[in-house]
């Protein structure tokens, strides 16, 4: 038999959920943010320990390994200026075509890098926390990667984080064509294991594409969020679906997602 | 109502909330992020009033939601009527029990996350499910059961040394015969 108090606080809770669950996207985004808010001390004692073992690492790293490394990046900063030196060639050889055809300049990337802080409590979605916000610069839709390839967009900013969603959860959805054939299709959740954090799908692909394992899959620029050119992933396999009206193909994606700790984010 | 033991469910519910998304060891071994709320209901709404129950539901749901891509406030109402249900037969469960514990905590494991996906799906949202889902719910149903007892004996612990403690008995009794010798 149910009392008056249990009624009433029965009444409450479904009162407050139906409220919060119905607030106009905007407000719900603002609430949630001030909410996480509250986890920033925590965020702020957790990073300080992270240094701190990263530190204590460090001074039990034996000299020889410590010179074996500073040795192997030596030889890799050398071979990077090198081509840096040729790029720099390349890229006044392409401004000065630019010009002559009077297109317009190719704007160099502003990046900032940023620290993964947190992955998604949920088992069902594909998202992350960075520990960037408002006050670095960064913006709703931002692009972020690796030297490897795309890792998805930021979703929502704060004053200090910002909450990423990665390549394979619903959504985030990006146009990408296969470098080798030029067609363009869409990145969807796999639909055959859309748990699986390295695979996903691209979907819409003409039915006229000759597609092969092992194309290379890069972002095309449509839609304006992303910059063309980014490595995606690599194809693994397709096939066609609704009656042969378009190609769907599995992609293994470049970046490994369950590794990340640090990420750049593309400033405007 | 003991404020002591809704503040400790409160502060153990945020820090559960806080490492259940920065710390991943489970989820690189099995695929699977445990949710321990669940589990710390249970020993809520065995312990403590309803009003703790009804704060424990909004505030720990409430913080999950805002670290996750859920809608604010979805998960609230599946925490709350674990609580709510569990809250109405206490009478009837038998609390100091190890396997009364295991068995409810596993049921509110597999419970929650059931519940939760069953209201996203009617938000009109997408999660990710598939076959693997099976796995993770039974891990986190697993895992649940597993952290119920373990509850009990932290919080019974820390109520135990934080309170007061009951006052032991004394040799007056208000009924006793006092027998005097004839000087």
């Amino acid at each position: 038999m149910l009392r008056r108090p249990h009624y009433i606080i029965l009444g409450v809770i479904i009162l407050v959920t139906l409220v919060v669950l119905k607030l106009p996207s905007g407000t719900a985004a603002r609430l949630k943010l001030a909410i996480s808010g509250l986890f920033l001390p925590l965020y702020g004692l957790s990073g300080s320990a992270h240094q701190l073992s990263e530190k204590a690492g460090n001074t039990l790293t034996p000299r020889p390994e410590l010179l074996r490394k500073i040795d192997e990046l030596q030889k890799e900063n050398e071979e990077l200026r090198v081509r840096a030196m040729q790029a720099e060639e390349i890229g006044q050889e392409n401004a000065r075509l630019r010009q002559y055809l009077s297109f317009p300049k190719q704007v160099p990337w502003k990046l900032k890098l940023a620290r993964v802080v947190a992955r998604d409590p949920a088992n069902w979605w594909r998202m992350m926390r960075i520990n960037v916000g408002s006050r670095d610069g960064v913006t709703n839709n931002a692009p972020v990667l690796t030297a490897e390839g795309l890792v998805g967009r930021v979703s929502e900013v704060g004053y200090t984080q910002s909450q990423v969603v990665l390549l394979g959860d619903p959504d985030c959805r990006v146009a990408v064509k296969i470098e080798e054939t030029k067609d363009n299709g869409v990145i969807a959740p796999s639909s055959s294991s859309p748990l699986d954090n390295t695979l996903v799908d691209v979907v819409y692909l003409s039915r006229g594409s000759t597609l092969k394992a092992g194309q290379k899959v890069v972002t095309s620029g449509l839609g304006g969020v992303f910059p063309p050119g980014i490595p995606v992933g690599q194809i693994v396999d397709f096939h066609t679906i609704d009656y042969g009206l378009y190609n769907e193909a599995r992609l293994k994606l470049e970046v490994k997602m369950n590794t990340l700790e640090e990420v750049w984010v593309k400033l405007p | 109502m003991n404020w002591l033991s809704t503040i400790l469910v409160l502060a153990t519910a945020f820090l559960v909330v806080f490492l259940e998304a920065t710390v991943n060891g489970l989820r690189h071994l099995f695929g699977v992020q445990v949710d321990l709320l669940p589990s710390l209901m249970v020993y809520a709404s065995l312990s403590t009033g309803l009003v703790t129950v009804g704060l424990l539901a909004v505030c720990g749901g409430l913080w999950f939601d805002s670290l996750s891509s859920n809608p604010l406030g979805i998960s609230v109402l599946p925490l709350f009527l674990i609580g709510f249900a569990i809250q109405r037969y206490r009478g009837l469960i038998l609390r100091e029990q190890t396997f009364a514990q295991l068995v409810l905590g596993l049921a509110a494991g597999a419970g929650a996350p059931l519940f939760t996906l069953l209201l996203l799906l009617n938000a009109e949202s997408q999660p990710l499910i598939g076959w693997f889902s099976l796995w993770q719910w039974l891990v986190m149903s697993l895992v649940g059961a597993a952290f119920t007892p373990f509850w009990f004996r932290v919080f019974d612990r820390l109520t135990q040394a934080l309170s007061y403690r009951p006052l032991g008995e004394t040799s007056f009794r208000p009924d006793r015969q006092i027998k005097r010798g004839k000087m």
